[in-house]
């Protein structure tokens, strides 16, 4: 029997949460990501799981929390919005470092600096090329729907413990503020005492006499054995480039225009495709659904394929550096996007089309 | 990299009256000769192996001078990024209430930078040990100005000496969270004699056997010295450590919990 309920994006990432069987959550209030952390509040996780859920004192404490918590082997997550996230960027290049898994939200506002509480997308640089110091890369899933909100909780911890990596949410504030039906699904238990040591025998459990002490660090003071390390992270990197590219693709068969677009975006899209077509433009839509993994093999084939590529983003135009990489020159690729926390019309989008590309 | 030997022709097994304990690792030590981190080290492992708790804890090394602590102790840890290791402890705790959980840090990292994590793990009363070692200066840093840097007192940073007009007074951290209800056991101690080294290591012990109370935090101060950022031989570094550093930082009990 189907469980449906009417929720907003960050109810629903948080009810994922409690139901998927995360061990710990850590946050810090900031607008649009705010209901996160409160609904776990209102929804007592400790009694239903469990799960600890906890108000940090800053951005920078939660996701400390995190990587202390993710060190000991745990499902342990946080959220926050842009300029939150940059204070986190300082965790999450430790928790790559140390190879932790672990879940991180992103409810993106207009930026740069504390900029407007309205949904943007300006914040993709920052999620998929890095984000902190040193050569790391972040699995980053970008959900277009409060369902796919939910659905990225478990996607995201899979992937997070496959590769010993942290998993972002790029989402945005309309993702996270609108409401949607949501099928959630059942209850899972969390792992007991002995399924973590099982799924993490690197984990600081605690050294028992079977085993040698676990550390869990990003320092080595040997360069040789940092360059080391780093190709093992950058091999690592190319294993999830190789496996892991998930995209949606939206009536590309016989497109000779192609938007690319994610997240809201990708919403606006959906419709401008539908504008276009009615005034006998051929377009389709790619939607990257993960970003790291980037949909390069694809993007290069559809290249070939269409006359001309419209790169649909909420920023100055930033995932179309990765586009122009992806189809190496075969085929004109051009940037429309709003800013500031304005999301744009299907029209307009229809419209840069035709100035732009026609 | 000598090897730990007896040569039992010298020294008869059943006079020996002290063993290193197995919880510290062989590696030697990358403390300069003279710092107190080694004895300091010696005995959180020594309260360890006593409350037979290897298996049951996880201690939290800073950045600083003792960042290589997971080098030389026997247990597991996490290496935290500069002051945010009460963080760490704060979660490793909640999600494994059965552990015994410790954070060692220096005064850079415990009392500038990390003084938010500080602050708010004190205030919070995570049941959690911290140890605190407080030389008054950064020293893997090469002697920077510390948080803790007395006045007049000179380092790399402070050429001239600590002018408190400009660069502020020296912080009595300790002191300040002693104040919060979190905080249910908070002392000062020191290692550079025999008699002061084993008051430290009943001090911690009961700052870890108090996490068995889940009364709140426990809190390990250690007024240590750095010969070499105090540009001092070991012993004129421990002598104006007791001269300077003691009548600063006086030793002993600042909060005991009511019996």
């Amino acid at each position: 029997m189907k469980e449906l309920r009417l929720m907003k994006g960050n109810e629903a990432i948080a009810e994922a949460a409690i139901r998927v069987g995360v061990d710990g959550y850590f946050g810090y209030p900031i607008t649009p990501q705010s209901e996160v952390l409160e609904y776990l509040m209102l929804q007592k996780p400790e009694e239903r799981t469990g799960m600890v859920v906890l108000q940090a004192e800053s951005e920078v404490a939660a996701i400390n929390m995190l990587y202390g918590g993710a060190g000991a082997g745990k499902m342990v997550m946080t959220s926050s919005s842009s300029p939150g996230i940059s204070l986190k960027q300082e965790g999450i290049t430790y928790m790559a470092g140390a190879e932790l898994p672990g879940l991180i939200l992103n409810v993106v506002r207009g930026g740069p600096g504390l900029g407007t509480i309205q949904p943007a997308q300006s914040d993709y640089f920052q999620a998929v090329k890095g984000g902190g110091h040193g050569d790391y890369r972040l699995i980053v899933l970008a959900p277009n729907s409060v369902q796919e909100m939910y659905d990225f909780v478990e996607t995201g911890f899979d992937l997070a413990f496959k590769y010993r990596t942290p998993v972002m949410v790029l989402s945005d504030g309309a993702i996270g503020q609108m409401m949607e039906k949501v099928e959630v699904g059942e209850q899972k238990k969390r792992l007991t005492d002995a399924e973590v040591k099982e799924r993490c025998p690197w984990a600081t459990t605690g050294k028992d006499a079977n085993r040698e002490r676990n550390i869990i660090t990003s320092l080595d003071l040997d360069p040789h054995q940092q360059e080391v390390f780093n190709h093992k992270l950058q091999a690592k990197y190319k294993e999830i480039e190789k496996n892991e590219v998930v995209l949606e693709e939206i009536q590309t068969e016989d497109a000779e225009y192609l938007f690319v677009a994610y997240g809201t975006s990708s919403r606006i899209c959906q419709k401008s495709v539908q504008l276009a077509r009615a005034k006998g433009l051929k377009v389709g839509l790619l939607r990257p659904i993960t970003l790291f993994p980037f949909p390069t093999e694809r993007l290069k084939e559809l290249g070939k394929q269409v006359k001309g590529i419209l790169s649909v983003e909420m920023s100055a135009g930033q995932m179309i550096e990765d586009i122009k990489l992806a189809v190496e020159c075969n085929v004109p690729v051009e940037h429309f996007g709003r800013m500031g926390g304005i999301i744009p019309s299907p029209e307009e989008v229809v419209e840069a089309l035709e100035q732009k590309l026609k | 990299m000598a090897e730990n030997v007896i040569n039992k022709d010298i020294v008869k097994e059943e006079n020996l009256v002290y063993k290193k304990t197995d919880l510290l690792t062989d590696k030697p030590l990358s403390y300069c000769p003279g710092c107190g981190h080694g004895t300091a080290h010696r005995l959180v492992m020594e309260v360890i192996e006593e409350l037979n708790a290897q298996d049951k804890t996880v201690g939290v090394a800073p950045v600083g001078c003792s960042v290589l602590a997971y080098e030389f102790m026997d247990i597991d840890m996490q290496q935290a990024a500069h002051g945010r290791a009460p963080a760490l402890a704060t979660a490793l705790k909640r999600l494994n209430p059965e552990n015994y959980i410790f954070t060692y840090q220096g005064d850079g990292d415990l009392a500038a930078i990390g003084t938010a994590e500080t602050i708010h793990a004190c205030n919070r009363g995570e049941n959690i040990t911290i140890i605190f070692v407080n030389n008054g200066i950064y020293g893997m840093t090469g002697g920077q100005m510390a948080p803790t840097t007395l006045p007049g007192m000179k380092s790399s940073t402070s050429p001239y000496g600590r002018e408190v007009h400009s660069m502020g007074a020296p912080m009595k951290i300790t002191e300040l969270i002693a104040e919060l209800p979190g905080t249910y056991y908070v002392t000062r101690q020191a290692v550079h004699t025999p008699a002061a080294a084993r008051k430290a290591k009943k001090a911690l012990k009961k700052a870890f056997e108090n996490q068995k109370l889940k009364k709140g935090l426990s809190f390990v101060e250690i007024v240590s010295n750095c010969n070499s950022g105090w540009k001092m031989t070991p012993v004129q570094a421990n002598q104006w450590m007791v001269d300077n550093m003691f009548p600063f930082y006086p030793l002993g009990d600042i909060k005991v919990p009511e019996e």
